[in-house]
């Protein structure tokens, strides 16, 4: 191993690769979120955008691989280090007071990134896979016509809401977890840098969700 | 009889330290790693010697019988540390500190010893500094001090009210330095319960591994105590759960002296008694006295709240009687006056406790200062007694504190038995019938640091003892003392348990070998101490086995030494006809209540060799005092 | 003072050795509120005593909050429901009549039940020993005041400091994680300038050996901060992270 990698093995190097896989998504997250945004412009609006991307094709694939790798880090990292962080108390207690010292959402990081990875995948299949593969959707542009759709499924809306809900449950921890875990916490800027975070996720999360409700409330006819 | 010899060095008393350390012999770099030493208890004393020692090259093994070597009682002490140091330039020296000294001991301390640790007090400031120890800070960046009681200048450094743990941990952590490098080792959670001597030398120690319950050997060139004082004799102290005398006890039958058992001290600030299942008393730093005024009530029976007494109608005794150190005097003088305002039935609300009061330096200085001084020790006043100390006066009263008596050692630390070196509480040597506050933490790693790595150099360099193995008879013979004595106290079955008989001393001791004794009173309760220990011996009753975690048959085993140490210090305060530091006896006092003193009968060391149990003979070592008059202590 | 006595159940943790497995048992008691906890575990123990059963094995020592023995999880607590205080100031006051209290030991992989609610800290000392200390001889040190150390800088060093070394962080922490009875020893050397030669040795070979001993990593949930008895500060936790990654990213690599 060189020092990378045992650096990189180390509790606190497992930690680091989380807080730095987890600050991209985070900025992939405002990109993708600005992105989406423009459904509320309306059907030319949206599928201008999303043909231009496909025009800088083979950028997107790169940057799409980058982020999938990132992906893959921040995930087998997690689920590594919760199954590690499990073996370290092998008998659990009779009583748990848990939620007098410490806030739920950096409790559940496990459960909130499971379920967003379930998401996740489903999310990649009924998009991602439509825009890039589904003939009728790529060929013919109209995307957003395949998007507006789908939200109008109450099932998947519901879901997808959910999911956002958790994706809100998940940054509000991850995000200022991120900068405690770069060691960047100090009594003048620490405090701002959670209140950024707990701005970020909720609006992020409400921004996202807005689109199904925007749909589902019959939106966009 | 044994031959006291002091080994005191000649030579002017400014010389004497630098003379010996010159004359000591030094044992050859390569040599030292042959040699193996012993040391039991990792407290100041223990972990700072076994920190240089390593350092110097040889073989350590520190036993203690706490789970970490951090938790020795030394991380309790409050209040600060003394060094000459004269930063604030208020007039200290070397001089001066050892003067304080020799005064506040009441006459009663070997002027040569407490020199020397006047002398070292600041290279130990330096140490600390050095191993990262965060002492409180002036604004521009240098160290601050504090006053503290016997003393007219500021020289005491501090953490906080955390300065025991700071010292602690820096020792602990020069320590651990050592045992990474590996001339440490570290053996937790054993109990040493006796000491084997070959041919009248210090070879070893048998230990009870407190996990395993197995009864285990270690051998050494010479063996070091460092294992606290014995005031848990009382049962309720300020000393930690496990503190006790066992380790300098079993010693002490083994033949070492045991010196000036009676010299006692009662700490006039800790928290009241609040009922029957107390288990120990806490202290309250003395820093507090610092800005805060001492009172009672100057009515018998007044039973209003403190804060509904008007200000004429409080006594402030301290100030009142001794108006030039006031609330600072010394530790024994406050006790008593505590005691005396008590029995004179003007205790606070009618209980054993009298009034430590903030309210004037609250007025003086705003509450933030007072914070900032005495914070977490006001948080803990709050947390005990559930009442708010910035609203409300505290409550205080004494309690057995500090053992000033311990194993006798000459010069160089060592015991009456060859080989033995004792070094902290444990021993006797420099704080004579009452000690300074902030002395005891100077006296700790001054003995470790500095005094017995020279002094234990020149035992191995002279001496060249022989390495005896754990397999010797003398060994296995200690053993088998140990586990027969452990079966037997499994076997009695008695009635009751161990804790019930410790009260039952602990009250003995402490009405009548407590802050004030008197002839009838010591006669009588040395006569019930051995119907007691007879008792014990008949009837305690010890729960489960030997081969396990069994913390009632540890307590068992201190509890039998200290029904033996309990005797011997009534004995030597019934013996010691005069009153001096914290020996005082009602018949010697002065018109106004102060104690008196006998120079010419009592200035020297009580050192008692044992015989059997009950049994003692008494050794004198005389004290000359060269350099200071002999002169009555006055604090007024 | 208080003459009303409470009743209570405590439902504690036995447990023979380390190989045998615990269960829980009642005990009823009536108690002062002016008693501390450990003061109603002892009076409990003299009377198991009195009835020739084994007392309760528990730690304890100085019982003023300073030397980190006791440690017990009371409701749930690392060292009760009262913030900020150690097992041996927690004071009966604070429970109701009638109440069941549960009291565990300390539970993770690196604190071993020695037996019932004594666990080994042990591995506590061996991080110590790894690097908790500065390479200084005794005896070759500059005068106290060589050093000027900004008051700030000294009280924040004392805070870090001021950790009892007790594991209440540990046994809080859902992944039993030590990053801040470390992190506490790691701040205090790397803010005062003493501690600046060996600053970034130092983080690499404490937190190796704190991976070695079985605790979990850091999820930065702050339960250790919250249940912390002196209050030390996740701050320090901050700061160990960055000494580490600046160390493995920038300085000579500790193995």
């Amino acid at each position: 191993m060189s020092w990378f990698t045992r650096a990189l093995n180390s509790s606190i190097g497992k930690k680091f690769v989380m807080a730095l896989t987890g600050i991209c998504l985070i900025l992939f997250l405002v990109i993708h979120l600005i992105n989406n945004l423009t459904l509320f412009g309306g059907p030319e609006l949206f599928n201008t955008v999303v043909k231009n991307l496909d025009n800088i094709k083979p950028l997107v694939r790169v940057i799409e691989i980058i982020l999938a790798t990132i992906f893959v880090l921040h995930i087998f990292n997690g689920v590594k280090l919760w199954w590690e962080n499990k073996q370290a108390r092998p008998q659990s207690y009779a009583v748990n007071a848990s939620s007098e010292n410490s806030s739920i959402f950096s409790r559940t990081m496990i459960y909130s990134g499971s379920i967003i990875f379930i998401f996740l995948v489903v999310h990649l299949r009924t998009m991602w896979v439509a825009f890039n593969f589904n003939p009728d959707v790529h060929t013919n542009h109209t995307y957003y016509e395949y998007v507006s759709a789908a939200f109008r499924e109450p099932l998947y809306s519901i879901a997808y809401i959910i999911a956002m809900i958790l994706l809100g449950f998940h940054l509000n921890h991850g995000f200022q977890s991120a900068f405690q875990t770069f060691g960047w916490n100090n009594k003048k800027y620490f405090p701002l840098i959670q209140k950024v975070g707990f701005f970020y996720s909720w609006i992020t999360a409400f921004l996202f969700a807005l689109i199904p409700i925007y749909f589902l409330s019959g939106g966009g006819q | 009889m044994i031959k006291l010899d002091s080994k005191i060095p000649e030579g002017r008393i400014q010389d004497k330290w630098n003379i010996h350390k010159f004359n000591m012999k030094l044992v050859n770099p390569a040599n030292k790693r042959k040699y193996e030493i012993i040391i039991v208890g990792s407290g100041l004393a223990g972990a700072s010697a076994a920190a240089s020692l390593g350092e110097l090259g040889y073989n350590v093994k520190v036993i203690t019988f706490h789970d970490s070597p951090r938790r020795a009682h030394s991380i309790a002490a409050q209040g600060g540390i003394n060094a000459a140091k004269n930063y604030q330039n208020d007039g200290d020296s070397v001089y001066r500190l050892f003067y304080d000294t020799i005064k506040g001991g009441d006459f009663r301390a070997r002027e040569a010893n407490v020199y020397r640790l006047a002398e070292v007090s600041n290279n130990i400031i330096d140490q600390c500094v050095a191993q990262g120890v965060p002492f409180a800070r002036e604004y521009g960046g240098l160290l601050d001090n504090r006053s503290f009681g016997g003393a007219l200048v500021s020289r005491t450094f501090y953490a906080k009210g955390q300065t025991g743990q700071q010292l602690l941990l820096g020792a602990y952590s020069a320590m651990n330095r050592q045992i990474s490098l590996g001339t440490v080792k570290l053996f937790t959670r054993r109990e040493m319960l006796d000491v084997v001597l070959v041919d009248g030398v210090a070879k070893g120690v048998i230990c009870r591994n407190l996990v395993t319950g197995e009864i285990e050997k270690y051998s050494a060139h010479a063996v070091i105590l460092a294992t606290g004082g014995y005031s848990n004799v009382f049962f309720l102290s300020t000393n930690a759960m496990n503190c006790n005398a066992t380790a300098i006890w079993r010693a002490h039958k083994k033949g070492a002296a045991f010196a000036n058992p009676c010299y006692t001290q009662i700490h006039p600030t800790c928290l009241p008694i609040h009922g029957e299942g107390q288990s120990k008393l806490t202290l309250m730093s003395e820093s507090l006295r610092n800005d805060g005024r001492i009172w009672v009530s100057k009515i018998k029976g007044d039973m209003r709240d403190p804060n509904d007494i008007p200000e004429e109608e409080r006594d402030y005794y301290l100030e009142r009687k001794y108006p030039t150190y006031g609330n600072l005097s010394p530790r024994d003088i406050s006790s008593r006056a505590a005691k005396e305002a008590v029995d004179d039935g003007r205790g606070a609300k009618g209980q054993e406790a009298v009034y430590l009061d903030f309210r004037d330096a609250i007025n003086r200085l705003g509450e933030n200062v007072i914070r900032e001084r005495y914070g977490n020790l006001f948080e803990i006043y709050e947390t005990i007694t559930g009442e708010n100390p910035y609203k409300t006066p505290m409550k205080i009263y004494p309690a057995p504190h500090y053992t000033m008596g311990g194993l006798w050692v000459d010069y160089n630390l060592m015991s009456t038995i060859p080989g033995l070196f004792v070094a902290g509480e444990a021993n006797f040597s420099d704080h004579g019938a009452n000690r300074l506050g902030a002395s005891a933490l100077m006296q700790g790693l001054a003995d470790g640091y500095f005094v017995i790595p020279y002094t234990i150099g020149n035992y191995l360099a002279g001496d060249k003892p022989s390495y005896v193995k754990t397999d010797h008879e003398e060994f296995n013979k200690a053993a088998k003392e140990i586990e027969d004595m452990t079966n037997k106290l499994l076997s009695i079955k008695g009635k009751r348990t161990v804790d019930d008989i410790h009260k039952q001393l602990g009250r003995l001791m402490w009405n009548k070998v407590g802050m004030a004794r008197n002839e009838q009173g010591l006669k009588e309760v040395i006569n019930e101490i051995k119907e007691l220990r007879e008792e014990f011996w008949k009837n305690v009753n010890v729960v489960g086995d030997s081969n396990d975690v069994n913390q009632c048959l540890e307590r068992a085993g201190r509890l039998a030494d200290f029904l033996e140490l309990g005797e011997l210090m009534a004995i030597d305060a019934l013996h010691r006809n005069e009153s001096c530091g914290g020996h005082f006896r009602e018949e010697y006092q002065t018109e106004e209540g102060e104690a008196k003193r006998d120079d010419e009968n009592f200035a020297y060391v009580a050192a008692w060799e044992f015989k059997s149990v009950g049994e003692w003979e008494l050794n004198k070592e005389p004290l000359v005092f060269e350099n200071i008059q002999l002169a009555t202590r006055s604090y007024k | 003072m208080n003459t009303n006595k409470l009743n209570l159940t405590l439902r504690i943790w036995r447990q023979k050795n380390s190989n045998t497995p615990g269960k829980f048992v009642d005990y009823k008691v009536s108690v002062s509120p002016d008693s501390s906890f450990l003061e109603m575990l002892d009076d409990l123990n003299n009377d198991l005593e009195s009835k020739n059963q084994e007392p309760i094995a528990f730690e304890s020592d100085c019982r003023e909050g300073i030397c980190g023995t006791c440690g017990l999880v009371i409701q749930g607590h690392p060292h009760g429901p009262i913030p900020r205080i150690a097992t041996c100031q927690l004071h009966m006051r604070n429970f109701k009549d009638g109440e069941t209290i549960y009291v565990e030991p300390f539970r993770a992989k690196a604190f071993p039940i020695i037996k019932d609610l004594i666990v080994d800290r042990s591995a506590f000392d061996k991080i110590q020993q790894a690097g908790g200390y500065i390479s200084v001889n005794i005896g070759s040190v500059p005068d106290g005041n060589a050093i000027p150390i900004p008051k700030e800088v000294a009280n924040e060093a004392m805070d870090a400091a001021t950790c009892i070394g007790c594991g209440a962080c540990v046994a809080a922490c859902k992944n039993a994680s030590a990053m801040l009875f470390v992190s506490a020893k790691v701040s205090q050397f790397a803010l005062l300038p003493q501690g600046q030669p060996e600053r970034y040795e130092r983080v690499q070979k404490m937190v190796k050996v704190m991976d070695e001993l079985g605790f979990g990593s850091c999820s930065n949930t702050y339960a250790c901060e919250a249940e912390c008895p002196k209050g030390i500060s996740i701050k320090n936790i901050a700061r160990m992270n960055r000494d580490y990654i600046v160390a493995k990213i920038a300085k000579e690599e500790v193995v």
